[in-house]
């Protein structure tokens, strides 16, 4: 009897091991989960198709205008000496992109955090307060926001002057669904609470625990929030075409009316970066849960 | 956009802590530090009434307004004028077929995604190139769809010249609403795979396992389990998608710029044109009917949202 089943007998020390996949294959059978092959066809089907927009775009900016031929000028020409005067308007409208971006992050983190954490100990009640407030902006979109932001930037810029990082203070709020989700989940996976009271028993006072307590446990959830806030400003049109600001989409629309392909490798520029960017989220995301255990 | 589904589920954990942690009673609060505490709060309150309340209100009340500032109703009754309707109407058709294809679209792929490791890198990759492209609305995309299926484009020439198919042979519409179909879908499918995907977490393996040892079939475990499970999440997913593309307006606006086609469009050329008398306050009004909308819409969706929430815990 030993000895047939001596060759299974090994099979359990290996099963551990094994067990995943099997279950796997098991919910595969039973439909549960589609099959490796059916997964890679939805994939790559609905991934080839949208790849077709981006590939067009590539394509588009090596075309030899309507000559039907290929040509490199268009991305050698932004290497010349001639290129930063060429485009001034452009890259005017990028600066202005990023310090609108670098003064909403600022924003975010003066205003929204400290009051996100602010809540968090002391006022549990107003959660759902704020929480409200913050997704406001997706019921009020920026189209609807603008109609009454031009009263108020009639104001703002009578006290703070015209500069376009003024438009910042509206797309403080059209980040924050984006930048309070962000946050919030981090706050909810570390022990505030707990990490406070301990601090304070020692003797740190509050600014003590917000800044060499908290900020460090809620790095991940305010790099994130910054992340997408900068994706956002990068991308945003709506509030600036309308309040007549020039931002790096508004004068992209205006460049691609005098040199299309200039506008479209502007434009694909800004989506690898937006993409490196957001993957950078993911992985700040999903590393997250392992190293919160230790 | 997917915010509404980010779960509580410390909302408990928080007030247990709280009732048994009665710092209150350790360290009694003065009533000078409590109220340093809500002075934390006012530049936050301050912020969000000036450049949010302050402007919603504003745009919605300027509607009724004339241009002389007495109070009337004629931009309201105005929505009413068989124009604006139509407007509303295309808005309505465009959101509503963009939002059930990108609801459709978007289920399939995260029914593929099933069974991948939860921070893996496929995972990773496409929810951030999900996150990408539901962000990548805007002047971006429509250069995009004009580099593909312009009157040049890639696929149209493609298809032109090799298979002898002319896209434009009724005319070139992707100027027109119909051309924002497919330039909305390529911003709903991703949110619906943000939106979705966490939903599918819901179900169990257990329950096919559960079905299958009892002898369902692969149809029924779908039909009478998966499917009841899911449909809160996906009508939920698909009014998102829905005020998602009704509220769009950066696309259209860099696609179509003759005309107003859809209502979005229509507050752009009230706000625009001051040449024309009273057409700014129009604009309010247009931004009351738009905000109607939405609240209706977002409701519906917090409403499924919290029949979501109960299975995904």
């Amino acid at each position: 009897m030993a000895a047939p089943l001596s060759p299974v007998e090994p099979a359990p020390a290996s099963a551990p091991a094994e067990r995943r996949p099997k279950s796997a294959n098991q919910a595969v059978r039973i439909g549960a989960e589609p099959s490796t092959v059916a997964r890679r066809l939805i994939l790559g089907i609905i991934g080839g198709i949208f790849l077709i927009p981006v590939i067009a775009m590539i394509e588009f900016t090596f075309r030899n205008g309507l000559a039907g031929d290929y040509t490199t000028s268009h991305w050698t020409g932004l290497f010349t000496e001639d290129s930063a005067r060429t485009y001034r308007g452009l890259y005017q409208a990028i600066e202005n992109s990023l310090v609108l971006a670098a003064v909403t992050v600022a924003i975010v983190l003066v205003l929204l955090l400290p009051t996100m954490v602010l809540v968090h100990m002391q006022f549990p009640r107003l959660k759902r307060t704020l929480e409200f407030i913050c997704i406001i902006p997706i019921t009020v979109p920026a189209i609807v926001l603008v109609v009454g932001l031009a009263p108020v930037y009639s104001v703002v810029v009578q006290v703070l002057g015209g500069s376009t990082w003024t438009l910042a203070f509206a797309y403080g709020i059209t980040v924050l669904p984006y930048a309070y989700r962000a946050i919030q989940g981090n706050l909810d996976a570390i022990p505030v609470k707990t990490l406070s009271e301990a601090a304070s028993t020692l003797g740190a006072g509050w600014l003590t625990v917000l800044w060499t307590i908290l900020l460090p446990n809620l790095r991940r959830g305010v790099l994130a929030a910054s992340f997408i806030s900068i994706a956002v400003v990068l991308g945003e049109f709506t509030i600036a075409s309308l309040l007549n600001r020039r931002n790096l989409q508004t004068a992209l629309l205006q460049v691609s009316q005098s040199d299309p392909w200039v506008a479209v490798i502007f434009a694909l520029a800004a989506l690898a970066l937006a993409f490196i960017l957001l993957l950078i989220i993911g992985r700040l995301g999903s590393a997250t849960p392992s190293r919160r255990k230790s | 956009m997917s915010l509404a589904t980010a779960p509580a589920p410390e909302q408990d954990g928080v007030e247990l802590t709280a009732r048994h942690h009665p710092r209150v009673a350790l360290v009694k609060p003065s009533n000078r530090r409590r109220r340093l505490a809500y002075a934390g709060l006012t530049p936050f309150a301050a912020y969000v009434l000036i450049f949010l309340a302050l402007p919603t209100i504003l745009a919605v009340v300027t509607g009724f307004f004339s241009d002389d500032g007495s109070l009337t109703f004629d931009n309201i009754t105005g929505l009413f004028t068989p124009t604006i309707l139509a407007t509303f109407g295309s808005s309505f058709w465009l959101s509503g077929v963009t939002a059930v294809i990108g609801a459709v679209v978007g289920a399939l792929i995260c029914y593929a995604m099933l069974g991948t490791k939860v921070g893996g890198l496929l995972r990773t990759i496409i929810e951030s190139a999900a996150s990408v492209l539901a962000q990548f609305g805007g002047v971006m995309l429509a250069f995009a769809f004009i580099a593909t299926i312009g009157v040049q484009g890639l696929v149209t020439v493609i298809l032109r010249d090799t298979f002898g198919v002319d896209i434009f042979a009724d005319g070139v519409w992707l100027y027109q609403v119909p051309g924002l179909i497919l330039p909305y879908v390529y911003f709903q499918v991703p949110l619906m795979v943000i939106t979705f995907l966490p939903a599918l977490t819901a179900l169990r393996p257990q329950w096919a396992e559960a079905s299958a040892t009892l002898g369902g079939t692969r149809f029924a475990y779908w039909r009478y389990i998966a499917a009841p499970v899911l449909a809160p999440a996906f009508l939920g997913s698909l009014l998102l998608l829905f005020a998602n593309a009704f509220s769009s307006f950066a696309t259209a606006a860099a696609l179509i710029s003759q005309g107003s086609q859809i209502v979005p469009l229509q507050i752009r050329a009230a706000l625009v044109s001051e040449t024309v008398l009273g057409r700014e306050n129009m604009a309010g009004a247009l931004a009351l009917g738009m905000i109607v909308v939405m609240v209706v819409v977002m409701w519906a969706y917090s409403v499924l949202q919290a029949r979501t929430s109960r299975w995904q815990k």
